[in-house]
Protein backbone atom coordinates (compact mmCIF):
# COMPACT_ATOMS: atom_id res chain seq x y z
CA UNK A 1 0.00 0.00 0.00
CA UNK A 2 2.51 2.14 1.16
CA UNK A 3 4.46 1.11 -1.88
CA UNK A 4 1.39 2.03 -4.36
CA UNK A 5 1.25 5.38 -2.51
CA UNK A 6 5.01 6.27 -3.32
CA UNK A 7 4.29 5.60 -6.96
CA UNK A 8 1.18 7.70 -7.65
CA UNK A 9 3.48 10.04 -5.11
CA UNK A 10 5.69 9.83 -7.46
CA UNK A 11 3.81 9.79 -10.58
CA UNK A 12 2.28 13.31 -9.73
CA UNK A 13 5.54 14.64 -9.24
CA UNK A 14 6.87 13.78 -12.01
CA UNK A 15 3.57 15.28 -13.79
CA UNK A 16 3.87 18.06 -12.66
CA UNK A 17 7.67 18.69 -13.24
CA UNK A 18 7.23 17.78 -16.90
CA UNK A 19 4.56 20.87 -16.98
CA UNK A 20 6.73 22.69 -15.51
CA UNK A 21 9.63 22.24 -17.75
CA UNK A 22 6.93 21.96 -20.28
CA UNK A 23 6.06 25.64 -19.82
CA UNK A 24 9.29 26.71 -19.99
CA UNK A 25 9.59 25.33 -23.66
CA UNK A 26 6.70 27.39 -24.58
CA UNK A 27 8.08 29.91 -22.84
CA UNK A 28 11.13 29.71 -25.06
CA UNK A 29 8.96 29.16 -27.91
CA UNK A 30 7.80 32.59 -27.67
CA UNK A 31 10.77 34.07 -27.34
CA UNK A 32 12.06 32.54 -30.34
CA UNK A 33 8.78 33.58 -32.32
CA UNK A 34 10.17 36.92 -33.73
CA UNK A 35 12.40 34.98 -36.14
CA UNK A 36 9.36 33.29 -37.29
CA UNK A 37 9.68 35.01 -40.59
CA UNK A 38 13.33 34.00 -40.98
CA UNK A 39 12.30 30.60 -40.64
CA UNK A 40 8.83 31.12 -42.84
CA UNK A 41 10.25 28.09 -45.19
CA UNK A 42 10.50 25.40 -42.02
CA UNK A 43 6.84 26.63 -41.19
CA UNK A 44 5.45 26.23 -44.89
CA UNK A 45 7.45 22.48 -45.06
CA UNK A 46 5.71 21.58 -41.08
CA UNK A 47 2.21 22.98 -42.38
CA UNK A 48 2.31 20.64 -45.36
CA UNK A 49 3.14 17.96 -43.02
CA UNK A 50 -0.06 18.56 -40.96
CA UNK A 51 -2.50 19.71 -43.67
CA UNK A 52 -1.68 17.09 -46.60
CA UNK A 53 -0.28 14.00 -44.73
CA UNK A 54 -3.60 14.12 -42.93
CA UNK A 55 -6.08 14.43 -45.49
CA UNK A 56 -7.15 10.68 -46.08
CA UNK A 57 -7.81 10.56 -42.19
CA UNK A 58 -9.40 13.88 -42.09
CA UNK A 59 -12.05 12.41 -44.45
CA UNK A 60 -12.33 9.02 -43.59
CA UNK A 61 -12.99 10.32 -39.85
CA UNK A 62 -15.09 12.85 -40.53
CA UNK A 63 -17.45 11.02 -43.24
CA UNK A 64 -18.15 8.13 -40.96
CA UNK A 65 -18.15 10.74 -37.96
CA UNK A 66 -20.78 12.53 -39.67
CA UNK A 67 -22.95 9.54 -40.65
CA UNK A 68 -23.04 7.50 -37.09
CA UNK A 69 -24.02 11.43 -35.40
CA UNK A 70 -27.35 11.23 -37.51
CA UNK A 71 -27.67 7.72 -37.63
CA UNK A 72 -27.41 8.13 -33.35
CA UNK A 73 -29.34 10.87 -33.53
CA UNK A 74 -32.64 9.47 -35.53
CA UNK A 75 -32.61 7.07 -33.33
CA UNK A 76 -32.60 8.70 -29.78
CA UNK A 77 -34.77 11.15 -31.41
CA UNK A 78 -37.59 8.89 -32.72
CA UNK A 79 -41.38 10.03 -32.14
CA UNK A 80 -39.90 12.03 -29.52
CA UNK A 81 -38.51 15.12 -31.05
CA UNK A 82 -39.05 16.51 -35.06
CA UNK A 83 -36.97 15.78 -37.53
CA UNK A 84 -36.16 19.25 -38.24
CA UNK A 85 -33.87 19.57 -35.02
CA UNK A 86 -31.79 16.58 -36.92
CA UNK A 87 -29.40 19.42 -38.56
CA UNK A 88 -28.97 21.24 -35.37
CA UNK A 89 -28.40 17.87 -32.83
CA UNK A 90 -25.49 17.12 -35.70
CA UNK A 91 -24.28 20.33 -36.49
CA UNK A 92 -23.99 21.79 -32.61
CA UNK A 93 -22.36 18.09 -31.48
CA UNK A 94 -20.01 18.07 -34.69
CA UNK A 95 -19.10 21.56 -34.46
CA UNK A 96 -18.62 21.89 -30.77
CA UNK A 97 -17.54 18.85 -29.61
CA UNK A 98 -16.46 15.80 -31.72
CA UNK A 99 -14.35 18.12 -34.72
CA UNK A 100 -12.31 19.52 -32.26
CA UNK A 101 -11.76 16.62 -30.28
CA UNK A 102 -11.68 13.85 -32.47
CA UNK A 103 -9.41 15.80 -34.79
CA UNK A 104 -6.81 16.70 -31.73
CA UNK A 105 -7.48 12.69 -31.01
CA UNK A 106 -6.63 11.45 -34.44
CA UNK A 107 -4.92 13.55 -36.36
CA UNK A 108 -3.18 15.73 -33.22
CA UNK A 109 -1.98 11.56 -32.30
CA UNK A 110 -0.32 11.33 -35.79
CA UNK A 111 1.18 14.47 -35.37
CA UNK A 112 2.57 14.21 -31.95
CA UNK A 113 4.03 11.02 -32.69
CA UNK A 114 5.88 12.45 -35.88
CA UNK A 115 7.20 14.87 -33.70
CA UNK A 116 8.16 13.03 -30.61
CA UNK A 117 10.03 10.59 -33.13
CA UNK A 118 11.66 12.72 -35.21
CA UNK A 119 13.27 14.84 -32.62
CA UNK A 120 13.90 11.70 -30.42
CA UNK A 121 15.39 10.58 -32.73
CA UNK A 122 17.81 13.51 -33.61
CA UNK A 123 18.74 13.56 -29.54
CA UNK A 124 19.69 10.22 -29.40
CA UNK A 125 21.85 10.28 -32.43
CA UNK A 126 23.42 13.89 -31.27
CA UNK A 127 22.04 15.93 -34.01
CA UNK A 128 20.55 18.45 -31.56
CA UNK A 129 23.50 18.13 -29.67
CA UNK A 130 25.11 19.54 -33.26
CA UNK A 131 22.76 22.12 -33.69
CA UNK A 132 23.66 23.62 -30.15
CA UNK A 133 27.33 23.44 -30.95
CA UNK A 134 26.79 25.18 -34.50
CA UNK A 135 25.36 28.34 -32.53
CA UNK A 136 21.65 27.24 -33.94
CA UNK A 137 18.73 27.19 -30.90
CA UNK A 138 17.16 23.79 -31.47
CA UNK A 139 14.21 25.20 -30.15
CA UNK A 140 14.02 28.55 -33.17
CA UNK A 141 15.41 26.03 -35.83
CA UNK A 142 12.73 22.89 -34.68
CA UNK A 143 10.60 23.65 -31.85
CA UNK A 144 9.07 27.11 -33.31
CA UNK A 145 8.15 26.52 -36.75
CA UNK A 146 6.26 22.74 -36.01
CA UNK A 147 4.62 24.62 -32.71
CA UNK A 148 3.14 27.41 -34.89
CA UNK A 149 2.45 25.00 -37.73
CA UNK A 150 0.09 22.84 -35.44
CA UNK A 151 -1.38 25.78 -33.78
CA UNK A 152 -2.67 27.12 -37.01
CA UNK A 153 -3.14 24.39 -39.06
CA UNK A 154 -5.11 21.79 -36.45
CA UNK A 155 -7.87 24.85 -36.45
CA UNK A 156 -7.62 24.44 -40.37
CA UNK A 157 -8.01 20.80 -40.45
CA UNK A 158 -10.92 20.87 -38.12
CA UNK A 159 -12.92 23.21 -40.30
CA UNK A 160 -12.26 21.25 -42.85
CA UNK A 161 -13.65 18.39 -40.82
CA UNK A 162 -16.54 19.90 -39.64
CA UNK A 163 -17.63 20.33 -43.45
CA UNK A 164 -16.93 16.78 -44.39
CA UNK A 165 -18.48 15.74 -41.08
CA UNK A 166 -21.92 17.56 -42.04
CA UNK A 167 -21.85 16.53 -45.53
CA UNK A 168 -21.50 13.14 -43.97
CA UNK A 169 -24.62 13.54 -41.64
CA UNK A 170 -26.83 15.14 -44.63
CA UNK A 171 -25.81 12.03 -47.24
CA UNK A 172 -26.82 9.56 -44.90
CA UNK A 173 -29.70 11.11 -43.53
CA UNK A 174 -31.47 12.02 -47.10
CA UNK A 175 -29.91 8.81 -48.47
CA UNK A 176 -31.05 5.53 -45.30
CA UNK A 177 -32.71 7.88 -42.96
CA UNK A 178 -35.91 8.88 -44.84
CA UNK A 179 -35.22 12.74 -43.77
CA UNK A 180 -36.09 15.28 -46.63
CA UNK A 181 -32.87 17.71 -47.79
CA UNK A 182 -35.00 20.47 -46.79
CA UNK A 183 -35.76 19.36 -43.36
CA UNK A 184 -32.36 18.82 -42.95
CA UNK A 185 -30.75 22.19 -43.80
CA UNK A 186 -33.44 24.01 -42.31
CA UNK A 187 -32.19 21.83 -38.97
CA UNK A 188 -28.95 23.12 -39.29
CA UNK A 189 -29.97 27.06 -39.82
CA UNK A 190 -32.26 26.37 -36.60
CA UNK A 191 -30.29 27.50 -34.18
CA UNK A 192 -26.93 28.64 -35.59
CA UNK A 193 -24.47 30.55 -33.54
CA UNK A 194 -21.21 31.74 -34.52
CA UNK A 195 -19.83 31.03 -31.32
CA UNK A 196 -20.38 27.70 -32.12
CA UNK A 197 -17.72 27.22 -34.40
CA UNK A 198 -15.91 29.94 -33.10
CA UNK A 199 -15.92 27.81 -29.56
CA UNK A 200 -14.92 24.85 -31.71
CA UNK A 201 -11.62 26.67 -33.63
CA UNK A 202 -10.47 27.96 -30.13
CA UNK A 203 -10.68 24.79 -28.56
CA UNK A 204 -8.86 23.40 -31.42
CA UNK A 205 -6.14 26.39 -31.72
CA UNK A 206 -5.39 25.01 -28.10
CA UNK A 207 -5.43 21.39 -28.57
CA UNK A 208 -2.97 22.16 -31.11
CA UNK A 209 -0.45 23.59 -28.95
CA UNK A 210 -1.02 20.40 -26.37
CA UNK A 211 -0.37 18.73 -29.66
CA UNK A 212 2.84 20.42 -30.62
CA UNK A 213 3.93 20.97 -27.00
CA UNK A 214 4.03 17.19 -25.91
CA UNK A 215 5.59 15.71 -28.65
CA UNK A 216 8.45 18.55 -28.94
CA UNK A 217 8.83 18.39 -25.24
CA UNK A 218 8.88 14.47 -25.09
CA UNK A 219 11.35 14.17 -28.52
CA UNK A 220 14.11 16.87 -26.96
CA UNK A 221 14.32 15.24 -23.50
CA UNK A 222 14.22 11.30 -25.28
CA UNK A 223 17.04 9.32 -23.34
CA UNK A 224 18.51 6.51 -24.89
CA UNK A 225 18.32 4.48 -28.22
CA UNK A 226 15.93 2.91 -30.06
CA UNK A 227 13.80 2.19 -26.93
CA UNK A 228 14.18 5.57 -25.58
CA UNK A 229 12.49 6.96 -29.04
CA UNK A 230 9.59 4.33 -29.11
CA UNK A 231 9.47 5.47 -25.17
CA UNK A 232 9.36 8.64 -26.29
CA UNK A 233 6.98 8.52 -28.83
CA UNK A 234 4.65 6.37 -26.63
CA UNK A 235 4.44 8.90 -23.89
CA UNK A 236 4.01 11.92 -26.18
CA UNK A 237 0.65 10.41 -27.61
CA UNK A 238 -0.38 9.39 -24.14
CA UNK A 239 0.07 12.72 -22.67
CA UNK A 240 -1.13 14.91 -25.45
CA UNK A 241 -4.41 12.76 -25.47
CA UNK A 242 -5.27 12.71 -21.85
CA UNK A 243 -4.06 16.43 -21.71
CA UNK A 244 -6.80 16.88 -24.84
CA UNK A 245 -9.85 15.23 -22.89
CA UNK A 246 -8.71 17.14 -19.81
CA UNK A 247 -8.65 20.55 -21.27
CA UNK A 248 -11.34 20.12 -23.02
CA UNK A 249 -13.69 20.08 -20.26
CA UNK A 250 -11.98 23.22 -18.67
CA UNK A 251 -12.94 24.42 -22.11
CA UNK A 252 -16.21 23.88 -22.29
CA UNK A 253 -16.56 25.77 -19.08
CA UNK A 254 -14.96 28.67 -19.49
CA UNK A 255 -16.24 28.92 -23.40
CA UNK A 256 -19.82 27.83 -23.02
CA UNK A 257 -20.69 28.98 -19.26
CA UNK A 258 -18.49 31.95 -19.28
CA UNK A 259 -17.55 33.94 -22.25
CA UNK A 260 -20.31 32.53 -24.66
CA UNK A 261 -22.94 32.62 -21.90
CA UNK A 262 -23.72 37.23 -22.16
CA UNK B 1 46.80 -4.79 -8.02
CA UNK B 2 48.62 -2.04 -8.73
CA UNK B 3 51.18 -2.35 -6.52
CA UNK B 4 53.08 -4.65 -8.65
CA UNK B 5 53.64 -1.60 -11.03
CA UNK B 6 55.63 1.93 -10.48
CA UNK B 7 52.79 4.71 -11.45
CA UNK B 8 54.10 7.86 -11.80
CA UNK B 9 51.93 10.63 -10.32
CA UNK B 10 49.74 12.24 -12.82
CA UNK B 11 51.09 15.34 -14.38
CA UNK B 12 50.67 18.97 -12.68
CA UNK B 13 48.57 20.79 -15.18
CA UNK B 14 47.73 23.66 -13.17
CA UNK B 15 47.91 27.35 -14.12
CA UNK B 16 48.55 30.11 -12.23
CA UNK B 17 45.83 32.48 -13.53
CA UNK B 18 42.99 30.84 -15.84
CA UNK B 19 41.50 34.04 -16.57
CA UNK B 20 44.85 35.09 -18.55
CA UNK B 21 45.76 32.01 -20.20
CA UNK B 22 45.53 31.64 -24.07
CA UNK B 23 43.74 28.59 -24.68
CA UNK B 24 41.63 25.95 -22.75
CA UNK B 25 42.18 25.43 -18.97
CA UNK B 26 39.70 22.42 -17.45
CA UNK B 27 40.64 22.61 -13.70
CA UNK B 28 39.43 19.81 -11.33
CA UNK B 29 36.06 18.85 -13.84
CA UNK B 30 34.44 15.60 -12.35
CA UNK B 31 31.34 14.39 -14.14
CA UNK B 32 28.94 11.44 -13.25
CA UNK B 33 26.54 9.82 -15.24
CA UNK B 34 23.90 8.03 -11.87
CA UNK B 35 26.23 6.08 -9.92
CA UNK B 36 29.13 6.07 -12.44
CA UNK B 37 31.71 8.86 -12.17
CA UNK B 38 33.12 9.33 -15.74
CA UNK B 39 35.36 11.72 -14.37
CA UNK B 40 37.37 12.29 -11.58
CA UNK B 41 38.68 16.19 -11.12
CA UNK B 42 40.39 15.68 -14.21
CA UNK B 43 42.63 19.29 -15.07
CA UNK B 44 43.90 19.78 -18.88
CA UNK B 45 45.59 22.26 -20.46
CA UNK B 46 45.26 23.04 -24.38
CA UNK B 47 47.42 25.98 -25.63
CA UNK B 48 46.83 27.54 -28.56
CA UNK B 49 47.69 26.54 -31.74
CA UNK B 50 48.88 23.25 -30.44
CA UNK B 51 47.15 19.78 -31.42
CA UNK B 52 46.50 17.83 -28.36
CA UNK B 53 45.86 14.17 -28.69
CA UNK B 54 43.94 13.07 -25.90
CA UNK B 55 43.72 9.03 -26.23
CA UNK B 56 42.93 5.96 -23.64
CA UNK B 57 40.45 3.26 -23.85
CA UNK B 58 36.93 2.98 -25.17
CA UNK B 59 34.72 4.12 -21.99
CA UNK B 60 36.72 6.17 -20.27
CA UNK B 61 35.37 9.51 -20.72
CA UNK B 62 37.16 10.95 -23.72
CA UNK B 63 33.81 11.96 -25.38
CA UNK B 64 32.55 13.22 -22.19
CA UNK B 65 35.53 15.14 -21.76
CA UNK B 66 35.47 16.60 -25.48
CA UNK B 67 31.73 17.67 -24.91
CA UNK B 68 32.63 19.74 -21.56
CA UNK B 69 34.64 22.07 -23.56
CA UNK B 70 31.41 23.76 -25.70
CA UNK B 71 29.01 23.16 -22.80
CA UNK B 72 27.23 20.35 -24.20
CA UNK B 73 28.05 19.15 -20.82
CA UNK B 74 27.60 20.76 -17.84
CA UNK B 75 30.58 19.48 -14.72
CA UNK B 76 29.32 18.55 -11.13
CA UNK B 77 32.51 19.73 -10.37
CA UNK B 78 35.23 22.02 -11.63
CA UNK B 79 35.72 24.65 -14.25
CA UNK B 80 36.61 24.85 -17.98
CA UNK B 81 38.09 28.75 -19.02
CA UNK B 82 38.35 29.40 -22.61
CA UNK B 83 40.70 32.18 -23.55
CA UNK B 84 40.39 33.49 -20.28
CA UNK B 85 36.70 33.35 -19.92
CA UNK B 86 34.74 30.47 -17.54
CA UNK B 87 32.31 28.94 -19.57
CA UNK B 88 29.81 27.41 -17.49
CA UNK B 89 29.21 31.24 -16.10
CA UNK B 90 28.83 32.78 -19.65
CA UNK B 91 25.18 34.52 -20.97
CA UNK B 92 23.60 32.20 -23.53
CA UNK B 93 24.21 34.86 -26.11
CA UNK B 94 27.92 34.73 -25.51
CA UNK B 95 28.12 31.11 -25.40
CA UNK B 96 27.01 30.93 -28.57
CA UNK B 97 29.88 33.16 -29.66
CA UNK B 98 32.13 30.97 -28.46
CA UNK B 99 30.87 27.99 -29.83
CA UNK B 100 31.00 29.43 -33.33
CA UNK B 101 34.80 29.14 -32.66
CA UNK B 102 34.59 25.89 -32.52
CA UNK B 103 33.97 23.05 -34.97
CA UNK B 104 33.29 19.83 -33.21
CA UNK B 105 33.24 16.77 -35.29
CA UNK B 106 30.79 14.31 -33.66
CA UNK B 107 32.31 10.48 -33.32
CA UNK B 108 29.08 9.37 -35.02
CA UNK B 109 28.86 12.15 -37.48
CA UNK B 110 25.04 13.43 -36.07
CA UNK B 111 24.81 14.82 -39.67
CA UNK B 112 21.12 16.17 -40.23
CA UNK B 113 19.51 13.57 -41.55
CA UNK B 114 16.95 15.82 -43.11
CA UNK B 115 19.09 17.70 -45.37
CA UNK B 116 21.13 16.58 -47.97
CA UNK B 117 25.38 16.86 -47.25
CA UNK B 118 25.38 20.27 -49.00
CA UNK B 119 22.66 21.94 -46.81
CA UNK B 120 24.41 20.23 -43.86
CA UNK B 121 28.10 21.84 -44.39
CA UNK B 122 27.03 24.80 -45.16
CA UNK B 123 23.90 25.28 -42.70
CA UNK B 124 25.92 27.08 -40.42
CA UNK B 125 27.08 29.83 -42.97
CA UNK B 126 22.98 30.04 -43.91
CA UNK B 127 23.08 30.60 -40.30
CA UNK B 128 25.55 33.23 -39.18
CA UNK B 129 27.51 34.53 -42.25
CA UNK B 130 24.79 36.48 -43.74
CA UNK B 131 26.20 35.96 -47.24
CA UNK B 132 24.64 34.96 -50.56
CA UNK B 133 23.52 31.63 -51.23
CA UNK B 134 26.07 31.01 -54.51
CA UNK B 135 28.87 31.84 -52.09
CA UNK B 136 27.71 30.06 -49.55
CA UNK B 137 27.36 26.61 -51.82
CA UNK B 138 30.95 27.25 -53.45
CA UNK B 139 32.23 27.52 -49.59
CA UNK B 140 30.66 24.14 -48.73
CA UNK B 141 31.50 22.33 -52.10
CA UNK B 142 35.40 23.82 -51.46
CA UNK B 143 34.65 21.92 -47.64
CA UNK B 144 33.57 18.65 -48.95
CA UNK B 145 36.41 18.63 -51.78
CA UNK B 146 38.92 19.47 -48.64
CA UNK B 147 37.28 16.02 -47.56
CA UNK B 148 37.07 14.28 -51.14
CA UNK B 149 33.88 14.47 -51.43
CA UNK B 150 32.74 16.26 -53.66
CA UNK B 151 30.78 13.63 -55.71
CA UNK B 152 28.46 13.24 -53.06
CA UNK B 153 26.93 16.85 -51.60
CA UNK B 154 23.51 16.12 -52.68
CA UNK B 155 23.13 12.66 -51.13
CA UNK B 156 21.52 12.22 -47.93
CA UNK B 157 23.50 10.90 -44.86
CA UNK B 158 21.54 7.62 -45.24
CA UNK B 159 23.32 6.91 -48.56
CA UNK B 160 26.91 7.54 -47.17
CA UNK B 161 28.88 4.99 -46.31
CA UNK B 162 29.95 5.11 -42.23
CA UNK B 163 33.53 6.84 -43.77
CA UNK B 164 32.04 8.92 -45.66
CA UNK B 165 29.32 10.54 -42.55
CA UNK B 166 32.30 11.07 -41.00
CA UNK B 167 34.23 12.71 -43.77
CA UNK B 168 31.05 15.01 -44.28
CA UNK B 169 31.11 15.46 -40.82
CA UNK B 170 34.43 16.82 -40.35
CA UNK B 171 33.87 18.91 -43.98
CA UNK B 172 30.53 20.41 -41.75
CA UNK B 173 33.25 21.37 -38.80
CA UNK B 174 35.84 23.08 -40.36
CA UNK B 175 33.41 25.25 -42.84
CA UNK B 176 33.21 27.97 -40.95
CA UNK B 177 37.18 28.33 -40.33
CA UNK B 178 37.23 27.90 -36.81
CA UNK B 179 39.93 28.54 -34.24
CA UNK B 180 39.27 25.55 -32.12
CA UNK B 181 38.48 22.11 -33.92
CA UNK B 182 37.68 19.34 -31.66
CA UNK B 183 37.75 15.81 -33.10
CA UNK B 184 36.26 12.64 -31.72
CA UNK B 185 37.84 9.72 -33.23
CA UNK B 186 38.72 11.20 -36.72
CA UNK B 187 40.16 8.17 -38.34
CA UNK B 188 37.96 5.52 -36.84
CA UNK B 189 36.03 3.51 -39.63
CA UNK B 190 38.16 5.04 -42.45
CA UNK B 191 39.95 2.97 -44.61
CA UNK B 192 43.91 3.86 -44.24
CA UNK B 193 44.23 5.56 -46.58
CA UNK B 194 41.30 7.80 -46.58
CA UNK B 195 42.45 8.03 -42.57
CA UNK B 196 45.95 9.21 -43.70
CA UNK B 197 44.41 11.94 -45.46
CA UNK B 198 42.53 13.24 -42.83
CA UNK B 199 45.60 12.96 -40.48
CA UNK B 200 47.28 15.39 -43.84
CA UNK B 201 44.41 17.36 -43.11
CA UNK B 202 44.11 17.83 -39.43
CA UNK B 203 48.11 19.07 -39.84
CA UNK B 204 47.41 21.19 -42.79
CA UNK B 205 44.38 23.36 -41.23
CA UNK B 206 46.86 23.18 -37.90
CA UNK B 207 49.72 24.78 -39.91
CA UNK B 208 47.73 26.91 -42.44
CA UNK B 209 44.39 28.64 -40.40
CA UNK B 210 46.92 28.08 -36.93
CA UNK B 211 43.89 26.08 -35.88
CA UNK B 212 43.86 24.69 -32.06
CA UNK B 213 42.66 20.87 -32.43
CA UNK B 214 41.71 18.26 -29.46
CA UNK B 215 41.75 14.38 -31.03
CA UNK B 216 40.75 12.15 -29.21
CA UNK B 217 41.23 8.59 -30.46
CA UNK B 218 42.87 5.20 -29.72
CA UNK B 219 44.13 4.90 -33.70
CA UNK B 220 48.14 5.44 -32.07
CA UNK B 221 49.52 5.68 -36.10
CA UNK B 222 46.95 9.14 -36.52
CA UNK B 223 48.16 9.75 -33.25
CA UNK B 224 51.61 9.79 -33.52
CA UNK B 225 51.38 11.75 -36.90
CA UNK B 226 49.20 14.74 -36.12
CA UNK B 227 49.92 15.54 -32.22
CA UNK B 228 52.16 17.85 -30.62
CA UNK B 229 51.48 16.78 -27.46
CA UNK B 230 49.70 13.73 -25.96
CA UNK B 231 47.92 13.20 -23.06
CA UNK B 232 46.59 9.25 -21.67
CA UNK B 233 43.02 9.49 -20.06
CA UNK B 234 42.47 6.39 -17.75
CA UNK B 235 40.00 6.28 -14.85
CA UNK B 236 38.60 9.81 -14.74
CA UNK B 237 41.92 11.46 -14.92
CA UNK B 238 44.53 12.50 -17.22
CA UNK B 239 47.62 9.97 -16.01
CA UNK B 240 50.14 11.32 -18.69
CA UNK B 241 50.71 14.04 -20.86
CA UNK B 242 53.77 14.76 -23.03
CA UNK B 243 55.36 14.97 -26.46
CA UNK B 244 54.96 12.29 -29.13
CA UNK B 245 59.03 11.24 -28.37
CA UNK B 246 58.25 11.14 -25.12
CA UNK B 247 55.08 8.87 -25.47
CA UNK B 248 57.44 7.07 -27.15
CA UNK B 249 60.22 6.57 -24.73
CA UNK B 250 58.23 6.85 -21.48
CA UNK B 251 58.52 3.88 -19.46
CA UNK B 252 54.84 4.68 -18.32
CA UNK B 253 53.44 1.46 -17.63
CA UNK B 254 49.85 2.48 -18.13
CA UNK B 255 51.52 4.44 -21.24
CA UNK B 256 53.29 1.08 -22.56
CA UNK B 257 50.66 -1.78 -22.18
CA UNK B 258 48.30 1.06 -24.20
CA UNK B 259 50.64 1.62 -27.42
CA UNK B 260 51.47 -1.72 -27.08
CA UNK B 261 48.37 -3.08 -26.93
CA UNK B 262 48.93 -5.47 -24.12
CA UNK B 263 46.16 -6.73 -22.72
CA UNK B 264 48.30 -7.50 -19.40
CA UNK B 265 49.56 -4.75 -17.00
CA UNK B 266 47.89 -2.05 -15.00
CA UNK B 267 45.01 -1.42 -17.06
CA UNK B 268 43.92 -4.32 -17.03
CA UNK B 269 41.82 -6.35 -19.94
CA UNK B 270 38.21 -5.53 -19.30
N1 LIG C 1 24.63 10.86 -21.70
C1 LIG C 1 25.12 9.86 -20.97
N2 LIG C 1 24.35 9.24 -20.04
C2 LIG C 1 24.83 8.25 -19.29
N3 LIG C 1 26.06 7.76 -19.39
C3 LIG C 1 26.89 8.30 -20.29
C4 LIG C 1 26.46 9.38 -21.12
N4 LIG C 1 27.49 9.73 -21.92
C5 LIG C 1 28.51 8.91 -21.59
N5 LIG C 1 28.17 8.05 -20.61
C6 LIG C 1 29.03 7.04 -19.99
O1 LIG C 1 30.27 7.63 -19.76
C7 LIG C 1 31.31 6.72 -20.05
C8 LIG C 1 32.30 7.34 -21.00
O2 LIG C 1 31.72 7.50 -22.26
P1 LIG C 1 32.50 8.12 -23.49
O3 LIG C 1 32.97 9.47 -23.14
O4 LIG C 1 31.58 8.02 -24.65
O5 LIG C 1 33.72 7.13 -23.68
P2 LIG C 1 34.84 7.20 -24.80
O6 LIG C 1 36.12 7.39 -24.07
O7 LIG C 1 34.81 5.88 -25.47
O8 LIG C 1 34.51 8.31 -25.73
C9 LIG C 1 30.67 5.48 -20.60
O9 LIG C 1 30.69 4.50 -19.60
C10 LIG C 1 29.27 5.87 -20.90
O10 LIG C 1 28.41 4.83 -20.60
MG1 LIG D 1 33.90 8.36 -27.54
Amino acid sequence: MEAFLTKIGAGILRGLTNAGHGTMLLRAIFLQTPHIWKMRREVLVQMHVVLVGSMPLVIVTSVFVGAVTAVQAVYQMQALVPMKFLGVMISKTVFIELGPVLMALVVGSRLCAFYAAELGTMKVTEQLDAMSIMAIDPVRYLAMPRFWAAVTMIPVVTIFADAVAILGGYTISVMTLDISAGVFIEGLQLFYKHSDILGGLIKAVVFGAIIALSGIFNGFNTQGGAEGVGHATMTAVVASCLSVLVADYFLAIILFQIIFQK
Amino acid sequence: MNLEYNIPPPPEQKVADPAKFRGIVMEGVSKSFGPKQVLKETDLLIHKGETLVVFGRSGEGKSVLLKHIVRLLEPDAGKIWVEGEEISEMEVSDLMEMRKQFGFLFQGAALFDSMNICKNVGLMLEEHSGWPMEKISARACEALALVGLMDSDDKLPSELSGGMKKRAGLARAIVMEPEYILYDEPTTGLDPITGDAINDLIIKLQKELGVTSIVVTHDMASAFKVADRMAMLSRGKIVFTGTVDEVRSTDHPMVRQFIEGNSQGPLGAF
